[in-house]
């Protein structure tokens, strides 16, 4: 690959480069924070290699062989990732301020959508009802979630086989443990939780209507929420006991401390990363909640009402069923402004933890 | 010493209650989903509860056959899934090794790429997307799914985390050796990387199994449907065929659980990392 070397082209490129690296030199030099430096330190190598395979005559530096070598390593998943995650990303942005319905012609509309959505009664409700389920879904599977591991950390018989077992509602598909849900919870008297609520003692008519009751929709979502992801959460608790030093707790015992007072000195103070890394994933999950909320109230033409309506709903039906796709797109970006609260909540809490 | 043993006995005989109380909460729906799969419809909610039907009708398993075309469901989904499961594995590992093995120009800004979309969730883009794929006429394909799964920015970081946890003076020796990157890739990081591979491997089978938004906004011909979308559809249609729904949705759950009890053990460590990471 050895071309024809050209003395007088060298000359000129050469005069280029090396003014150019004199002054990225002297930037470094002035240079104060890492990141300056790394980057300026980036170049000059670049510019280096530059120089070298100039002066050797050859097609390629080394160093742009070795990115070209990267880069074919990169191209398969980069492709696919630029094309299917990163534009639509970018496009997203885009179609919040535009009125479109997908066939016709794009119309900029500015701040219309969002108007739009602040007079939609349909999007306060799906906004209340993500709030709602989200305030009451994390605590709760918490709570749940870490008295599992605790269980499940002493020394027991059987312990792997009771690990195993509570993972099981989060492997399931949610289309079949939904549908045996919504049997078991089944609104009439003949539902088994129903007929066991009224051997005990409840009233034909007090029977709770579960998921076909407007009041209590919310509330069988979350408790089958709390039942689906416990056991996920529960892992991720399982690891930060672990990681505790079992010094603390002889120490502990040495000084007489009860079970609760282990609980609340030692555990509970030793797992706060893991229980704000939960928490945070846990919200982030919760704000994109749709498909237990869709099989659990949507019947069976699958229109949700206001009282148990979510965000992502309310952006499928206006952009699947009503073709307003800027509207849409309107009411994804309050979604994601949701999210990355808690991202840059999440980057904070990394730094306090990391040490 | 005595009182001591006495408490501990208790206490003991109080966490094996609590546990089989869980453990009962946890499996009740699966073992009614089981049982109520072989009995005929009127005798689902019959009370008290027959656990073991007396008459089991097997015959529900075959019908559910002819019913919905849960073959045809099922080979989708299976088709789907290994594509996937295969195309992740493959391409996060040849990215992974990239950002965390090789120097390049404009690595960071790559990498600051696939960063910047972790905080956006798909359902923030689906819209855009399904334009996209309906303008490549990919819409009612399956193609399109694979490509909306295959491609994930979680698969690359975390192969990254572990490759970064491999010596660089391993890579050194073998490109001393002479070996070549892909080489060393092939020869070396991917043997060294099974424990990784195996925990992207069940999740991405388990997420694209149970996957139900995507296909269910792409897939509209009754033949292309995965499980998830098929059976929640027969449901919809005939919801009042209670053996033969939960007869379906023992069928469709088979497959994960068999993933996920032969490969638990990397399932449980990927998630525990990720706690522990952050």
């Amino acid at each position: 690959m050895e071309k024809q070397i050209n003395p007088q082209k060298i000359e000129m490129k050469l005069a280029k480069l090396e003014p150019k690296l004199k002054t990225l030199q002297s930037k470094l030099d002035k240079a104060t924070t890492q990141r300056e430096r790394d980057s300026l330190n980036e170049k000059i190598y670049y510019t280096q290699g530059k120089v070298k395979q100039i002066k050797s005559g050859q097609r390629f530096s080394r160093q742009t062989k070795r990115s070209l070598v990267a880069y074919s390593f990169l191209a398969p998943n980069f492709i696919g990732f630029a094309i299917f995650t990163l534009i639509p990303v970018i496009f997203a942005f885009v179609l919040a301020f535009l009125k479109w319905d997908g066939n016709s012609v794009m119309q900029f509309v500015g701040l219309q959508n969002f108007s739009q959505m602040f007079g939609n009664s349909r999007f306060w409700a799906s906004f209340k009802n993500t709030i709602v389920y989200c305030v009451a879904t994390v605590p709760l599977t918490l709570v749940v979630a870490l008295g599992l591991a605790i269980v499940l950390n002493q020394n027991i018989k059987g312990r792997n086989f009771f690990r195993t077992v509570s993972f099981f509602p989060y492997v399931a598909s949610l289309v079949a443990v939904a549908a045996v849900w919504n049997m078991l919870f089944s609104p009439n008297k003949s539902g088994p939780v129903n007929m066991i609520l009224y051997n005990l003692g409840v009233a034909v008519k007090d029977l709770p209507k579960w998921s076909a009751g407007k009041d209590t929709v919310m509330f069988t979502v979350i408790l089958f929420s709390v039942w689906k992801n416990m056991g996920y959460y529960m892992v991720i608790y399982l690891a930060g006991l672990q990681g505790i030093n079992s010094e603390l707790y002889e120490a502990a015992s040495l000084d007489g401390a009860n079970s609760w007072q282990r609980f609340r000195f030692i555990t509970w103070p030793q797992l706060q990363s893991t229980t704000f890394f939960v928490t945070i994933i846990l919200t982030i999950n919760c704000f994109k909640v749709y498909d237990i909320v869709y099989m659990l109230a949507g019947g069976s033409n699958g229109v949700i009402n206001e009282s148990a309506i979510v965000l992502v709903y309310h952006i499928y039906e206006e952009a699947f069923r009503n073709w307003n796709l800027g509207y849409a797109s309107a009411v994804s970006m309050v979604l994601f402004l949701m999210v990355l609260a808690v991202t840059l909540i999440q980057f904070r809490g990394e730094k306090k933890y990391a040490n | 010493m005595k009182v001591k043993s006495r408490n501990y006995k208790i206490g003991r005989l109080l966490l094996y209650l609590v546990l089989i109380l869980m453990a009962a909460l946890m499996l009740v729906p699966f073992v009614w989903m089981i049982s109520s799969s072989l009995k005929l419809d009127k005798d689902v909610f019959t009370f008290p509860i027959q656990w073991i039907p007396q008459n089991p009708r097997w015959q529900n398993y075959r019908d559910i056959w002819n019913k919905i075309p849960l073959g045809k469901f099922a080979l989708n989904t299976t088709k789907i899934t290994i594509i996937v499961t295969i195309l992740q594995l493959l391409t996060s590992s040849f990215a992974a090794y990239a950002f965390a093995k090789l120097e390049f120009r404009y690595k960071n800004v790559l990498f600051l790429s696939y960063v910047a979309t972790i905080a956006v969730p798909w359902q923030v883009y689906m819209v855009p997307q399904f334009i996209m794929m309906r303008s490549f006429g990919l819409n009612d394909t399956h193609l399109a799914i694979i490509c909306l799964q295959a491609f994930s920015a979680f698969g690359v970081f975390m192969m990254r985390q572990f490759y970064q946890g491999i010596p660089d003076e391993l890579c050194e020796a073998a490109r001393i050796d002479g070996m070549s990157e892909y080489q060393i890739w092939w020869k070396i990081m991917l043997p060294l990387s099974k424990p990784a591979l195996s925990t992207l491997t069940i999740f991405t089978f388990v997420n694209t199994w149970n996957d139900f938004l995507g296909p269910s906004i792409y897939l509209k011909t009754e033949v292309k449907k995965t499980l998830q979308v098929g059976i929640r559809m027969f449901i919809g249609q005939f919801g009042s065929e209670y053996g033969l729904i939960m007869a379906a949705s023992v069928l469709s759950l088979i497959p994960v659980f068999i993933v996920f009890i032969s490969l638990q053990k990397y399932f449980v460590e990927g998630v525990a990392a990720s706690g522990l990471k952050g």
